[in-house]
């Protein structure tokens, strides 16, 4: 019973010490440069946050059909998603992001045509590098994830499914999915922190999250601590809010059997 | 005198010797792993003994280990390499100069290791506080009763018994190590990553290094999940499965 057993007392006597040391960082330190500031942390707040939900609603909807052929086949197909998952698995996602970006990015401007295309004035921008070099990474990890998820669902709810006669394809949308889904639920609160810990190598190439702009106060006003743990406690409550809102929603569905 | 790059070949680009690339990138690959491997290492130590505090120390220690978890999970690695090269020497020599010692210096390599072991060790305690778990309360009791000493249970009946059952995640940590040291190029450390930056940018060949790298970290974390899978096939012998 965790309601009972919350407030003993040495949990009191650390809830103290770590109200104390917040309150010795609050007061003791400087601060004066966070008003300065504000409006461009905000700014940056907003990318980092519409990168997060972009490329993992974008990767999720990769990782759907990345995880089914896995499962289903075609060979072909089957073979390409694998080699996707471990191409994206094995490498670091700072040298992936780095061989979008500088890599394909030195490659495109010899392209013959590409200039002229509507493509162009994305491709000269760092943000879509970012979006999907994320997406990409996100993809390849849910990818494996889903495969699994997918595999588990029992054999006798899809042969019942097909028994009474449903399409293929409507198994998949009201049966083989939610159930594959429901699978990966408890393990896709930890996917997306780790996601986020992921988002600030895009201030690697110059796209200006809230990693980036912390980078520039440390350098503009030279102070060393305080824009560092400021960073932290903001990825902290980025972090509890994802794992507050996925507590929320395990409570809120069904148990799965 | 400047070499020129444009007109030379893939393979005269990567070769080992100096117009090359290549031995740079391999020099990368070998401070890459020593840092990956110093850091679990270190990983698997706090590991170890955190999952022992998780289990048998006091409450306070318990709920200061969560805190920890928690903490090293949440916050991304690239803010805690921030940290650790620039605010925790700081700290340090604030300490040091206040007890009378002289400034030290706190390298790429050196906050590599801390910050790899650090997280490393966060999610090692959790692997291994679930294998420990999983090792049958008969066994370490039976152990017991036959006198043993604490220690000599832990290296003769829990390690072994709980390995079967950790190798899976401890093969997953390896990865993640291998991975994480990539992030040091954001502070100018030159391992593997910001070796093939540094080759592109000399030689404006930017696909090729990159792509060079990521078939090298390929490579190593091919055979080292094959490495791994061989050795829970090893340490699982004589297991029993349901």
């Amino acid at each position: 019973m965790p309601e009972q057993t919350l407030m003993k007392p040495h949990r009191l006597i650390m809830v103290l010490v770590a109200a104390v040391l917040v309150l010795t960082f609050a007061f003791m330190m400087d601060w004066a440069w966070l008003p300065k500031y504000s409006s461009e942390i905000l700014d940056a707040l907003w990318i980092t946050i519409a990168l997060l939900v972009s490329s993992i609603v974008v990767g999720f909807l990769l990782a759907v059909p990345i995880g089914l052929v896995q499962v289903t086949g075609p060979r072909p197909l089957t073979w390409l998603a694998m080699s996707f998952c471990t191409l994206i698995r094995g490498t670091p996602i700072l040298l992936q992001m780095w061989v979008l970006y500088y890599g394909l990015g030195s490659l495109f401007p010899y392209m013959p045509g590409l200039r002229q295309s509507w493509l162009w004035p994305y491709l000269i921008e760092a943000w879509p590098y970012a979006f999907v070099a994320l997406t990409l990474s996100f993809a390849g990890y849910e990818g494996e994830v889903m495969r699994a998820a997918f595999k588990g669902v029992p054999r006798g709810e899809l042969e019942a499914a097909h028994a009474i006669g449903m399409h293929p394809f409507t198994i998949l949308r009201r049966i083989w999915l939610p159930r594959a889904v429901q699978r990966v639920l408890p393990t896709l609160g930890g996917e997306l922190i780790l996601q986020l810990k992921a988002t600030p190598l895009v201030a690697t190439i110059a796209v200006v999250d809230v990693y980036a702009i912390f980078g520039r106060i440390r350098q503009e006003t030279f102070i060393i601590y305080e824009p560092l743990l400021m960073l932290a406690l903001i990825y902290l409550i980025f972090a509890g809010g994802i794992a507050f809102v996925f507590r929320l929603l395990e409570n809120k569905l069904p148990a799965r059997g | 005198m400047a070499t020129n790059y444009r007109e030379m070949s893939a393979a005269e680009l990567l070769s080992l010797e100096p117009p090359g690339w290549g031995g740079a990138l391999l020099d990368g690959l070998v401070v890459s792993l020593q840092v990956a491997l110093l850091g679990y290492a270190i990983g698997i130590v706090i590991g170890l003994g955190g999952a022992t505090l998780k289990r048998s120390g006091g409450p306070v220690a318990r709920d200061l280990m969560s805190v920890y978890t928690t903490f090293v999970r949440a916050i991304p690695e690239l803010v805690l390499i921030l940290l650790a090269y620039f605010a925790l020497p700081e700290l340090l020599n604030n300490v040091l100069s206040v007890v009378g010692f002289g400034r030290i210096e706190i390298n790429g390599f050196a906050a590599g290791v801390l910050v790899i072991g650090f997280v490393q060790g966060a999610y090692a305690t959790e692997v291994f506080r679930g294998a420990i778990a999983s090792v049958p309360v008969g066994h370490i009791e039976a152990a017991h009763s036959f006198g043993m000493h604490p220690l000599r249970i832990f290296h003769r009946i829990t390690i072994p018994e709980m390995l079967p059952a950790a190798i899976p995640g401890l093969s997953n940590l390896w990865l993640i190590a291998a991975k994480d040291t990539a992030l040091l190029a954001v502070v100018g450390f030159t391992e593997l990553t910001l070796a093939a930056r540094q080759a592109s940018g000399a030689t404006k060949h930017y696909f090729l290094f990159l792509l060079a790298a990521g078939g090298l970290y390929l490579m190593v974390t091919l055979v080292s999940a094959q490495l791994f899978k061989w050795l829970e096939n090893r340490v699982s012998r004589g297991t029993r499965y349901a």
